[in-house]
């Protein structure tokens, strides 16, 4: 006792006691970047793949073809879009699941918009006012999920279920059960313009993409994420008020959807209901393969990036095989399956852990 | 040190009752913690440690009796408030976001941020394993990987870390509940040599725990609750484990 009692306050590091060493083994760290990086290592394998088919097949070249790159590009832009804001809301352990009628209800919302404003001011301008009342309006649901899910405590997965529902109700009456066509040049320009063979709507979400990236792990919004996935107590008991981080978070994914929305009916210069219809899927899909869990507290923007290629390279790559389009439903499974197989195996050996 | 810190306690209770309805879960109970002391606080289930701890920690209004902090009344509406005063209580399940590493979870929800290219708000990583590479030293627990996520750790590092982040916000007071009962023997050690850093460095701790032999190797004093009210106050010099167990149960 008397020893303890006057003992030296430690000042500096002190390296004369043993230092009780922070340590993982090597399977451990290698497995947890395999984890990390499946979504790329996936990427490089399909890509290595078809590359190989496409050169046997038809002898020419699958990934240096400056075409292919730009459909694939194209293909992935409104699941990558989507999927930025599922990537928020599975990190901190929630799901969104109108996100993809929503995405629906922008465009219609773009398309009437747009062909409202279209005789009483210059098209671009047009073009800005449809653009901002429909992400501003993709935020309405957002806000209704949100305050499902922080004040009402209504589990996500049912929440977002109830508003995918309403969300592609009102999508189809605004639309009157049929597409809305914008007759907007601009608008088309948008969708379809290129600049140096780069198609702007790719550009639009590369930066959305990176704004994306900065948010989750640059700033404290992105941090209390993280956080909230992992121990809502715990955040709770930082300080941190998580009913307005769930406000904002699902306010955030309708805004996603929103602006794949306005880009699907710049792209077709038309709105439709059922736009984002098959997306829904293939947005979580692009998140889980990109390693997030969905019990929450993981995942990055970038592997949700890397994600949404997969999916896109399998889609595209089938077609330019030439193969029947049912294999890539198959495929894309397939490929989460092992995704979320990868995490579990990860998971189960980091968890497993005991003290030395 | 001067003498005048050294006579004024550190935090001492008066007369503290919380009442639910009938219920006295918590009777007329004064206690005092000192600078640099350990004062334990035993009880069998029911006794009210759990009642004591939550009124400290500004869980739980008072229904009657004061605090009193460095001398002063202090009355904390809510947890935010002891924590700003002073008192960081470290719970079983230690509150740590386990994906975060050990400087994010010192600074969980109050983030330091600089400025990247001049203008760009973004959250200061270096400050945070700064932080956490000296703070753990104080605990003697050298970081070598900043970045690690804190879930690696074992259970004893994990309870350092969070007791690192109490230090780190310079709390006076630490109550520590049950903050060995998870854990294997080894593990058990370095926590109680965790608290006799935290003595040694001039803070108080209040204990709570079921372990008689941790109580007797790392306090000073201990607190006997029975039913709501104080049963007896020990020094631990004066006393044995069975005195100890026959003022819980009433003997």
């Amino acid at each position: 006792m008397k020893q303890i009692i006057t003992e030296n306050i430690p000042t500096a590091p002190s390296k004369h006691v043993a230092p009780q060493a922070d340590h993982a083994d090597g399977t451990r760290t290698v497995m947890r970047y395999v984890a990390d990086l499946r979504a790329w290592l996936f990427l490089a394998m399909l890509i290595l793949g078809f590359e190989v088919w496409s050169r046997f097949s038809f002898g020419g070249t699958f990934v240096l073809n400056p075409f292919n790159l730009q459909s694939i590009a194209i293909f992935a832009v409104a699941p990558l879009l989507l999927a930025m804001g599922q990537t928020f809301v599975i990190i901190a352990g929630g799901i969104d699941l109108s996100a993809g009628f929503v995405m629906g209800l922008a465009a219609v919302v773009a398309a009437h918009v747009i062909n409202w404003a279209n005789p009483i001011m210059p098209m671009p301008m047009a073009v800005l006012t449809g653009t901002i009342a429909a992400v501003m309006l993709a935020g309405v649901p957002g806000m209704v999920n949100g305050l499902l899910v922080s004040r009402l405590k209504v589990p996500p997965f049912i929440g977002t279920l109830g508003m995918f529902g309403v969300a592609r109700g009102v999508a189809f009456l605004l639309a009157g059960g049929t597409t809305v066509p914008v007759n907007n040049s601009f608008f088309a320009g948008l969708g379809n313009g290129r600049i140096l063979s780069v198609p702007y709507i790719v550009i639009l979400a590369a930066i959305f993409v990176l704004l994306m990236h900065y948010v989750l792990s640059y700033t404290r919004f992105g941090q209390h994420n993280y956080a909230i996935g992992a121990s809502a107590q715990a955040a709770r008991r930082a300080g941190i008020n998580i009913n307005s981080h769930l406000l904002r978070l699902y306010i955030l994914s309708g805004f996603c959807a929103g602006l794949a929305g306005v880009l699907y009916a710049a792209r077709f210069s038309a709105g439709a209901a059922q736009a984002g219809e098959p997306l829904l899927l293939d947005c979580v899909a692009a998140v889980v393969i990109g390693g997030a869990s969905l019990f929450g507290g993981s995942g990055t923007i970038l592997g949700t990036v890397a994600g949404a290629f997969v999916i896109a390279v399998i889609q595209y790559g089938l077609v330019f095989t030439n193969v029947a389009p049912f294999w890539q439903f198959i495929s894309v499974g397939v490929v989460i399956i092992i995704s979320v197989l990868i995490d579990q195996t990860q998971r189960r050996m980091s968890g497993g852990r005991i003290s030395e | 040190m001067n003498n005048l810190n050294d006579n004024i306690p550190l935090l001492e209770v008066r007369n503290l009752s919380k009442h639910f309805g009938p219920i006295k879960a918590l009777n007329d109970l004064s206690m005092v913690v000192r600078r640099g002391e350990v004062v334990a606080v035993v009880g069998d289930n029911g006794a009210g440690k759990t009642t004591l701890i939550k009124a400290l920690s500004g869980v739980y209004r008072p229904t009657a009796g004061e605090l009193l902090l460095n001398g002063k009344p202090a009355i904390f509406s809510n947890p935010q408030q002891a924590r700003e005063e002073g008192i960081e209580t470290i719970y079983q399940d230690l509150a740590l976001a386990d994906n975060l590493s050990i400087g994010a979870n010192i600074f969980l929800g109050r983030e330091p941020m600089r400025r990247a290219f001049g203008f760009l708000p973004v959250l200061d990583r270096r400050k945070m394993a700064e932080a956490a590479c000296s703070t753990m030293a104080l605990l003697d627990f050298h970081v070598s990987r900043t970045e690690t996520p804190v879930s690696n750790f074992s259970g004893g590092q994990r309870q350092a870390v969070a007791i690192g982040r109490a230090v780190y916000w310079d709390a006076q007071i630490l109550i520590m509940d049950e903050p060995t009962a998870a854990l294997g023997v080894p593990e058990q050690r370095k926590v109680l040599s965790l608290i006799h850093k935290l003595k040694a460095q001039g803070r108080g701790v209040i204990f709570v725990s079921h372990n008689l032999q941790d109580i007797f190797a790392v306090s000073d004093r201990i607190v006997v609750l029975r039913r709501g009210v104080l049963a007896g106050e020990r020094q631990i010099s004066e006393t044995n484990h069975d005195e100890v167990v026959k003022l819980m149960v009433g003997g």
